[in-house]
C-alpha cells in the first residue's frame, strides 16, 4: 500500500499467486474483459515464453470514490513455475492481499500445496505474516472433468478463514467473485488500520461495491461482495481485527 | 482450506535452507516498488527523446501545426516548428515582439487543467492547443499545438493591428493566410490522435523499463541466494576440513600407541627364538617364527599408518640426496624375487643404457616401487608377466646419426618409471579413485586380497613430494595397442593388466 496524502491518493496491491498454469494470467484477462475502459489500464505483460509468465502480469485499475479519495489498484500475477522463486519474493514485496489460484484437478493437488507452501515461505522472507494477510482461495478450471469436487471442496473450505471460490477464468465465471472478495478483504484491513473511511469521508460498508459499479459490474455487487464473503461483514470484521 | 494450521512443520523447514534467513531490508527494491506502483514515473525516463522528436516531426509533415512536448516539470522534451511568416513580421517590430514573447510564456505555463484540454489565443488570431499528457492516471507532461489558425478566421484580427505602431495591413492581410488553417474540431481530433500515440510510446516504454528493473533485481535476487548458498557450502567444507584433521591426530596417535607394545613383542618373540629363555624345541621354533612374521607385519601396517598421518599432517620429511632410479628398481626386484619365484610370476626390469640421476630419498623411492611392484605381483596370477621399466623424456629430436650429433643432443627432462602387469587389471571407472586413502577396489569384507588401503595414497604423496606425478590405466600390451610379442606365449591373462607409470620431471 502507498499513501499520497497530499494528493489524497491510495495504491494497493494485489497479487494473484498459484502454481504454474493454474490460471493466474486468466483471470487478469477475463478481468480487463470484463471490467469497463473507464476504470481499468492496459494489460500489461511482462517477458513471457511460450506463453509462460517469466516476471509478472500487471493490471493497473483507478477509481474516484465518492469521498475524497481517490484509489488505485495494482493486480499483479506472479511467474508459477518452480524455478522463478526469486521473482515470485519480488512481486509479493508490499503486498496488501493475496488471491490464491489454485488448479482444481486431482492431479495438480500437490503442485497446489507446494506453490501454497512457497507463498508462506516467500511472505515471511517479505516480513508479512500469510495468517494476517487478506487472502482468498480460488478452485480454477471447474469446467475440467477429474477435478475436486464440489461438496469436498464446500466442506475443506468451512475449516478454513478464508473465502473459497470457483472459477473458470477462461469464461470468466468467478473472476469477478474472487477480485471482488479479495478487494473488500483487502479494504477491511486497511480500513481498520488506518481508518481511511473518516479520514477521506468515504462510506467503508458500501465502499467496494461502489468500486465494482464504476468497473462496469451489472446487477447487485454488494450483495455478491457479501455472498462472497459468505458472512455478515460487521462481525468477520471483529475477527480480523484480534 | 484451513492450510495454514495444518501444514507439517519439516515441511516448512524443508524448504527452509534454500531461503535467507533474514527478512530483505526494503530499500534494496524499492525502486521496482514504485515503478510498478506507479509513484516516481517520468515522461523523460520512459521516452526516447530523438524517437519522440521524429514522432513530432512526422506529424508537423502531416498536418502542419507545429508540435512541442513538454516534461512536468516544463522542460522541453522535443518539438517540430517552423517560423510562420507571420510571426517572422511581427517579431520584427519592437512592441510586437515583446507582445509575441508574452504569448509565448503564457502558452508555456497553461493548465490544461482536469479535463486534460484548454486553449490559448494569440493576438494574431491564432490558437494553441494545450493537452494534458497523462499515464496510468497521472500526469505526466503537456502537448502544445500551434500556432494554427482557426477556420473561421477570415479578417486581419484588430488585436494583431494594434499591437504595433509599424504593423502593415496589407502585409498582415498577406502573411497571416499563410499559417495553417484548421477547423477546432479537427484540431481535437488530431490531439487525440497525437495522445493515443504517445500512450502506446509510454506504454512501451513503461513495460521496457519494468523489464529491465526486473531483470535486475532477479538477478539480484538470484545472486544473493547464491551467496548465501555458497557460505553454507564453505561452512560445511571447513567443518569436513577440521574433521579430517581430526582423524589425522587420530591415526598418529593410535599407530603410535599400538607400536610401543609390539616393539616389545617382537623384541620378546626373538629373545625366544635365540633360546635366551632356554633351548625350544622345533614345533616352539615354529610358532615364534610364526608370531614374529605375524609381528612384522602388523609393525608395517602400523608404519603405513604413521607414514599416511605424517604426509597429511605434512611433517613427513624427506632425506634428499642423488637417486639412480634403476637401482631402486633393482633392488626391488631382488627384493620381491623370492615370492615371485614361489608365485610362478616372471618379474623384468628393463633400463636404457643411460639413465640421469635424480633428487630424491632413495628409501622413499624405494618404498614407493617396492609398493607398486607388490601390489603388481599380488593381483597377478602365475605364468604372469611383472615389468619394471624406466625410460627417460628427451626435449625435441636430434637425429642421432646427425654431423655434430654431441652438440645437439637432447637434454633428458624427465624420468619415466612404469609397473606394468597382466593381472586383473583396474576398471576405468575406479582409476580415479584408487589413490585416497583407505580406498579398496573391492571394499567387501570377503575380499580376496587384503591390505590397509593405504599404499597407493602413500605412494602418490610420496611421489608428489618429489614433484613427480604418478597415473594409472590398463596394460597397452593387453589391450593389443602394442607389441602382443612383449607378452610371454602361454600367459594366463586374468584381465586387462594395469600399468603405473610414475614421471619425474628432471631440472
Amino acid at each position: 500500500m502507498q499513501l499520497d496524502f497530499v494528493a489524497r491518493e491510495l495504491t494497493i496491491k494485489l497479487v494473484y499467486y498459484g502454481p504454474a498454469l493454474s490460471g493466474k494470467t486468466s483471470n487478469l484477462q477475463a478481468l480487463h474483459r470484463l471490467t469497463s475502459d473507464a476504470s481499468r489500464g492496459r494489460l500489461m505483460t511482462l517477458e513471457t515464453r511460450d506463453d509462460r509468465t517469466l516476471f509478472f502480469d500487471l493490471l493497473p485499475l483507478s477509481f474516484k470514490t465518492e469521498g475524497e479519495l481517490s484509489l488505485r489498484i495494482k493486480l499483479f500475477t506472479v511467474p508459477g513455475q518452480v524455478i522463478h522463486s526469486s521473482t515470485r519474493r519480488l512481486v509479493l514485496q508490499g503486498a496488501d492481499g493475496v488471491a490464491f489460484i489454485a488448479d482444481s484437478q486431482l492431479s495438480e493437488t500437490e503442485n497446489n500445496r507446494v506453490s501454497f507452501l512457497d507463498l508462506r515461505q516467500n511472505l515471511k522472507d517479505n516480513g508479512l505474516d500469510l495468517r494476517k494477510l487478506p487472502l482468498v482461495i480460488q478452485f480454477n478450471k471447474r469446467d475440467l472433468p477429474i477435478i475436486r469436487a464440489d461438496d469436498e471442496i464446500a466442506e475443506l473450505a468451512k475449516h478454513g478463514r478464508e473465502p473459497v471460490y470457483k472459477a473458470v477464468a477462461t469464461r470468466g465465471e468467478g473472476v469477478l467473485e474472487t477480485f471482488l472478495g479479495l478487494l473488500a478483504l483487502t479494504w477491511r484491513r486497511l480500513d481498520d488500520e488506518h481508518d481511511f473511511s473518516n479520514k477521506f469521508k468515504v462510506r467503508s460498508d458500501t465502499f467496494v461495491a461502489a468500486l465494482a459499479r464504476q468497473l462496469g459490474v451489472e446487477g447487485d455487487p454488494q450483495r455478491m461482495i457479501d455472498a462472497a464473503l459468505g458472512v455478515d461483514p460487521r462481525s468477520s470484521r471483529k475477527e480480523s481485527t484480534s | 482450506m484451513s492450510a495454514p494450521k495444518e501444514l507439517p512443520k519439516e515441511l516448512e523447514e524443508l524448504q527452509a535452507p534454500a531461503r535467507p534467513a533474514e527478512p530483505r531490508k526494503k530499500d534494496e527494491s524499492s525502486m521496482l516498488d514504485s515503478l510498478t506502483l506507479g509513484h516516481g514515473l517520468r515522461l523523460e525516463d520512459l521516452v526516447d527523446r530523438e524517437a519522440l522528436g521524429e514522432v513530432c516531426r512526422s506529424f508537423f509533415a502531416l498536418f502542419g501545426i507545429p508540435v512541442r512536448i513538454y516534461a512536468q516539470d516544463g522542460q522541453l522534451l522535443a518539438d517540430a516548428v517552423e517560423d510562420q511568416a507571420i510571426c517572422r513580421y511581427v517579431q520584427g517590430l519592437r512592441e510586437g515582439r515583446a507582445a509575441c514573447g508574452a504569448t509565448v510564456s503564457a502558452v508555456k505555463g497553461a493548465d490544461p487543467g482536469a479535463l486534460g484540454e484548454a486553449t490559448h489565443p494569440c493576438f494574431t488570431g491564432a490558437m494553441y492547443r494545450i493537452i494534458g499528457l497523462d499515464y496510468d492516471g497521472k500526469r505526466l507532461g503537456r502537448i502544445i499545438l500551434g500556432p494554427y489558425l482557426p477556420n473561421e478566421v477570415r479578417e486581419v484580427p484588430r488585436s494583431l493591428l494594434r499591437i504595433d505602431p509599424g504593423v502593415d495591413p496589407d502585409q498582415a492581410k498577406a502573411l497571416l493566410p499563410k499559417m495553417a488553417r484548421v477547423r477546432p474540431e479537427t484540431v481535437t481530433r488530431i490531439a487525440k490522435h497525437l495522445q493515443s500515440v504517445l500512450d502506446l510510446i509510454l506504454f512501451s516504454g513503461h513495460r521496457a523499463l519494468l523489464t529491465s528493473q526486473m531483470h535486475l533485481a532477479s538477478v539480484r535476487e538470484s545472486y544473493r541466494e547464491l551467496q548465501e548458498r555458497n557460505q553454507r557450502l564453505s561452512d560445511s567444507f571447513e567443518r569436513l576440513k577440521e574433521l579430517d584433521r581430526l582423524k589425522s591426530n587420530f591415526l598418529a596417535t593410535v599407530s603410535h600407541e599400538l607400536r610401543t607394545p609390539l616393539t616389545s613383542i617382537l623384541g620378546y618373540g626373538e629373545m625366544l627364538a635365540e633360546g635366551i629363555a632356554g633351548p625350544l624345541n622345533a614345533e616352539q621354533t615354529e610358532f615364534v617364527a610364526t608370531i614374529r612374521d605375524k609381528g612384522e607385519q602388523l609393525l608395517s601396517l602400523i608404519k603405513s599408518l604413521l607414514d599416511q598421518s605424517k604426509l597429511e599432517s605434512g611433517t613427513l620429511s624427506l632425506k634428499m640426496g642423488d637417486v639412480a632410479i634403476g637401482n631402486v628398481l633393482k633392488d626391488v626386484a631382488s627384493t620381491l624375487m623370492p615370492a615371485c619365484l614361489r608365485k610362478g610370476v616372471e618379474l623384468e626390469v628393463e633400463l636404457p643404457p643411460y639413465v640421469p640421476s635424480m633428487r630424491g630419498d632413495a628409501e622413499r623411492l624405494r618404498q614407493v616401487f617396492l609398493n607398486l611392484a607388490e601390489n603388481a605381483v599380488k593381483f597377478t596370477a602365475a605364468g604372469g608377466l611383472v615389468r619394471l621399466v624406466v625410460e627417460t623424456e628427451q626435449s625435441g629430436t636430434a637425429p642421432d646419426d646427425d654431423v655434430g650429433f654431441v652438440l645437439f643432443a637432447t637434454r633428458p627432462t624427465a624420468i619415466v618409471a612404469r609397473v606394468e602387469d597382466t593381472g586383473i587389471g583396474i576398471p576405468a571407472s575406479e582409476r580415479g579413485r584408487i589413490f585416497d586413502a583407505f580406498y579398496q577396489v573391492d571394499g567387501s569384507s570377503t575380499r580376496e586380497h587384503g591390505g590397509t588401503g593405504l599404499g597407493l595414497s602413500i605412494v602418490k604423496r610420496i611421489v608428489e613430494m618429489h614433484g613427480g606425478s604418478i597415473a594409472v590405466g590398463a596394460n597397452p600390451a593387453l589391450e593389443g595397442r602394442v607389441d602382443r610379442k612383449s607378452i610371454p606365449p602361454g600367459s594366463r591373462r586374468t584381465g586387462f593388466g594395469s600399468v603405473f607409470t610414475v614421471r619425474f620431471p628432471l631440472p
